[in-house]
């Protein structure tokens, strides 16, 4: 290991809000959940923060929570605890599923929503799903919390609205799903371990013949996880049995900006998004 | 500039133990060089191998992912606590069924397997195999593992 623990030191706040005086007055300490991200860079010595903010025993930030309208889960929601729930596997499959594909086992015991969205990775598996199902997060400080939606908090790569003394407290989905459809995929190596070439997300709703509600989300495709709001637009009011294939499939490429990297080609990922397009739209069509 | 340690308290396979380290070494680093355990290994160091798997207040996680600050008071079990007096039905399974070669990936898959066992997640092969999927091993194949794991699911040698 090239990390340096031995010149690193750990704040470890009692209660959430000790954690966000601690956030205000060392605006520098890094914030660690379960450390499935961070501490793979740290350890190979790749990590310039020396000072840390231990979240992972704060118990305000766990849990699951059901209403007639809502599911709120606590940011530090391990990707087990997803997977196992049997009102999201209902509701929110696509979230089950991305959470399933997260890592493996021992990353889904200690790897959380919050920490999967702070982390702020373009691959990352699970907020293509939350974008999909149009996510709002709780962003708390101690000058109050506030609700912002998830599609828009990230700014680019690795960049966020989260001001320096704030912390992703809770995320929230709104429920009444009912009569929509589900997609997602998630294309890599492998299933387990792996991370994304490309994934797409999508939550939408036929009413009346034609698609009335859409969101479209794509991981591993632009500097961080995106809505594809050009293709939406483009598909939004149409006939199922009359879909633009073709101008959506342009429009999903004007949506995306992949690169070329270690894992991927751009040519490869813009190929691959557009068939994951196609065979989410031709599900939609009459059997 | 050196931080300050801790003084980590742990229960480690059934017993108390102590260690003084700092916040952030890995709990693997611990594990193997403060408690002086080395059956738990280090493959990739990132959490894609899993050779470093242990069981920690219950849960399945790769030690070289854990900061030692977070395991304050936690109960830990790693491969050198698998066994009592005799081989634990997973062990034997796999000397049965010639589940290690080289060896080096054996103790994470022997935990990983072990805890699926607890949880009672290995039903078919299907099942072992996702289960096993965070565990790599070079040399078997993973035919003779994923046997050896369903022999032991079903309680016969």
């Amino acid at each position: 290991m090239r990390g340096q623990p031995s010149l690193c030191d750990v704040l470890t706040p009692r209660s959430l809000d000790e954690a966000l005086s601690l956030r205000a007055a060392c605006p520098e300490a890094r914030p660690l959940a379960g450390g499935t991200d961070l501490m793979v860079p740290f350890a190979a010595g790749r990590l310039p923060d020396r000072l840390f903010l231990n979240l992972w025993g704060l118990e305000e930030l766990r849990g699951i929570t059901v209403s007639e309208d809502e599911v709120t889960l606590g940011a530090l929601t391990l990707f087990r605890e997803v997977a196992a729930h049997p009102l999201l596997q209902r509701e929110f499959p696509n979230l089950v599923r991305s959470a399933k594909v997260t890592g493996a086992l021992a990353i889904q015991s200690r790897g959380s929503l919050g920490g999967n969205i702070a982390n702020g990775s373009p691959a990352a598996d699970t907020p293509p799903s939350l974008l999909a199902y149009g996510a709002d997060l709780e962003l708390s400080s101690l000058r109050g919390a506030r609700w912002v939606p998830y599609a828009g908090f990230h700014t680019g790569y690795k960049c966020s609205l989260l001001a320096s003394d704030e912390l992703i407290t809770r995320i929230r989905l709104s429920r009444s799903r009912e009569g929509g459809f589900h997609y997602f995929r998630k294309v890599g190596t492998r299933q387990a371990q792996a991370i994304a070439k490309v994934s797409l997300a999508a939550w939408g709703r036929v009413a009346g013949g034609r698609l009335q509600e859409l969101r479209l989300a794509l991981g591993s495709v632009a500097p961080m996880p995106i809505r594809a709001t050009g293709t939406e637009g483009i598909l939004l009011g149409q006939p199922v049995t009359e879909l633009p294939f073709e101008a959506a499939h342009q429009a999903l490429q004007a949506d995306i900006s992949p690169i070329d990297d270690l894992r991927s080609s751009a040519r490869f990922r813009r190929r691959v998004a557009g068939n994951l397009l196609l065979e989410m739209l031709r599900g939609l069509g009459p059997a | 500039m050196s931080s300050p340690k801790i003084l980590l308290k742990l229960t480690v396979n059934g017993e108390s133990r102590q260690a003084l380290v700092h916040p952030m070494a890995r709990l693997l680093d611990v594990i193997r060089e403060d408690l002086g355990l080395t059956g738990t290994k280090e493959g990739c160091g990132e959490g894609e191998c899993g050779a470093c798997s242990v069981i920690l207040d219950g849960s399945l996680v790769n030690a070289c992912l854990i900061p030692a600050i977070q395991v304050q008071g936690a109960s830990l079990r790693t491969v050198e606590g698998l066994a009592g007096t005799d081989l634990s039905p997973l062990q034997e399974a796999f000397l049965h069924h010639g589940g290690a070669q080289c060896g080096f990936c054996t103790p994470g898959m022997l935990v990983a397997g072990t805890h699926l066992l607890e949880m009672e997640a290995v039903h078919d092969e299907a099942g072992a195999r996702e289960g096993l999927a965070g565990n790599l091993c070079r040399c078997t194949g993973y035919v003779k593992i994923v046997d050896a794991l369903l022999a032991a699911g079903e309680g016969r040698p």
